[in-house]
């Protein structure tokens, strides 16, 4: 195991954050209630799949300076991570929606229309990938859209809430919230190691993805990937 | 500069000998609102018309912008690659697929004021809505046209490589058209069309960059 430090300490983040996110004290609020204790779990996997998100499209970048396939490697491990990520994120979102909102999907709402413009932006790049049998030629092209998609993506995240007044999710218009005032230290205590630590795993598993394509690219071409 | 004169007058005369993708393109866009018209013919007002117009210009731009590539052999590339810069090359293409979606939205105006109805009040904001969008459509499509075809299979990837990227285009086009429709205050879409620009710039200098890594096999 490499960095093993690192990893413990991401797990035992993680650990500690459900631990502490269940029975720690949080604020009472209207409606909200004892699902505000979602926020430990809901937002630390929005921000690990945006991480990843990030992350490969800089590696998509990186590969398109050199062609190294080492960069598109990790550039799609961490796409199919992050919408690993996607996954629990839409169901702990709905399993909390439905007690708060009344439903587990409100399609009206701003950001569950981002998260679906999202969706398909990556489900696509997963089939670009998978239409392209040529592995040289799919790299290349796959990084061209993993470029362009993410950037027309952020201009979607960036505008679409401003056209739209608000969103259902706390802290936006008036919903009660942990946003600025209501986030007390007790639970950035928790919320921030969690964050933390759920950045972390996703980058192990991220890592043991791109290890698994490795062997994969080696056992096709005979060539080791440094 | 020269080689993009020089592509444009091929792709020109190409379009004039053949005729037929033209003529196409038209009978497409008139088919669609014949087909709007008849399926909606009670209830098409303001938002259902903006959306249903949008709807058009879109697949009718894919339909017009997927040429642009699919015709492209590998014989030709390569010739095109000994003679042309990159730059050149998507400059020819952007331009020319830009023209042809004005074309395409143009038909469009023209098919659905005469089957349908023109409800339109702020003309002057309506068209430069027109003019900014298809510029950003015609970028995402020929981007998009590129990548299709190297997948090899064609139209179904196109219409589905470009539909999550034009979402916010769309969106913004909606916007701009509803309020043209309403003939609301001007002043509430300065911001829409200074979004609609920033994306049209955006637009032209992603293609501008990415196409040299695409091009070339």
């Amino acid at each position: 195991m490499k960095y093993p430090a690192i990893k413990i300490t991401g797990a035992l983040l993680i650990l500690y954050s459900i631990y502490a996110g269940l029975t720690g004290p949080v604020p009472r609020l209207d409606i909200l209630n004892e699902t505000i204790r979602n926020l430990y779990f809901h937002v630390p996997l929005w921000f690990a799949m945006l991480f990843q998100m990030g992350v490969s499209w800089v590696f998509a970048l990186k590969y398109l300076n050199g062609y190294n396939p080492k960069f598109d490697i990790i550039s799609s491990s961490a796409a199919i991570t992050g919408g690993m990520f996607a996954l629990p994120g839409i169901l702990t979102g709905s399993v909390w929606a439905n007690f708060t909102w009344g439903k587990p999907w409100v399609a009206e709402d701003p950001k569950l229309q981002g998260v679906m413009a999202s969706a398909l932006v990556y489900s696509v790049y997963y089939l670009l990938r998978a239409l392209i049998p040529e592995r040289q030629t799919k790299a290349r092209i796959a990084a061209v859209y993993n470029i362009f998609a993410f950037v027309m993506t952020f201009v979607f995240i960036l505008i679409y809430p401003r056209m739209n007044q608000s969103s259902l999710h706390p802290g936006n218009g008036g919903n009660p919230a942990f946003g600025k005032y209501d986030l007390d230290s007790n639970m950035r205590l928790v919320f921030y190691p969690a964050v933390l630590g759920w950045i972390i795993i996703s980058a192990w598993l991220c890592d043991l993805i791109s290890r698994h394509k490795k062997i994969n690219y080696y056992l096709e071409n005979n060539e080791t990937i440094a | 500069m020269k080689g993009i004169i020089h592509l444009l007058k091929k792709e020109f005369k190409l379009e004039f000998r053949q005729k037929t993708s033209l003529a196409s393109m038209i009978l497409y866009v008139l088919g669609i609102v014949f087909i709007c018209f008849l399926s909606f013919r009670h209830t098409i007002r303001g938002e259902v018309w903006s959306g249903l117009f949008w709807l058009l210009i879109f697949f009718a731009g894919i339909n017009a912008a997927s040429k642009t590539f699919f015709t492209e052999n590998r014989e030709k590339s390569i010739y095109n690659y000994s003679l042309y810069h990159p730059s050149e090359f998507i400059f020819s293409k952007l331009i020319y697929n830009l023209l042809l979606v004005w074309m395409v939205s143009i038909s469009g105006v023209i098919a659905f004021s005469w089957m349908i109805s023109f409800p339109v009040q702020d003309t002057m904001l309506f068209f430069i809505t027109i003019l900014l969008g298809g510029m950003a459509l015609s970028g995402t499509l020929t981007l998009m046209g590129c990548i299709a075809s190297k997948t090899g299979n064609s139209f179904t990837v196109m219409s589905l490589l470009s539909m999550p990227v034009c979402i916010p285009i769309m969106l913004i086009c909606l916007r701009l058209t509803r309020y043209a429709l309403d003939g609301l205050e001007r002043s509430l879409s300065y911001n829409y069309l200074l979004a609609l620009l920033l994306i049209d710039v955006i637009i032209v200098s992603l293609s501008f960059f990415l196409f040299r890594y695409l091009w070339r096999e």
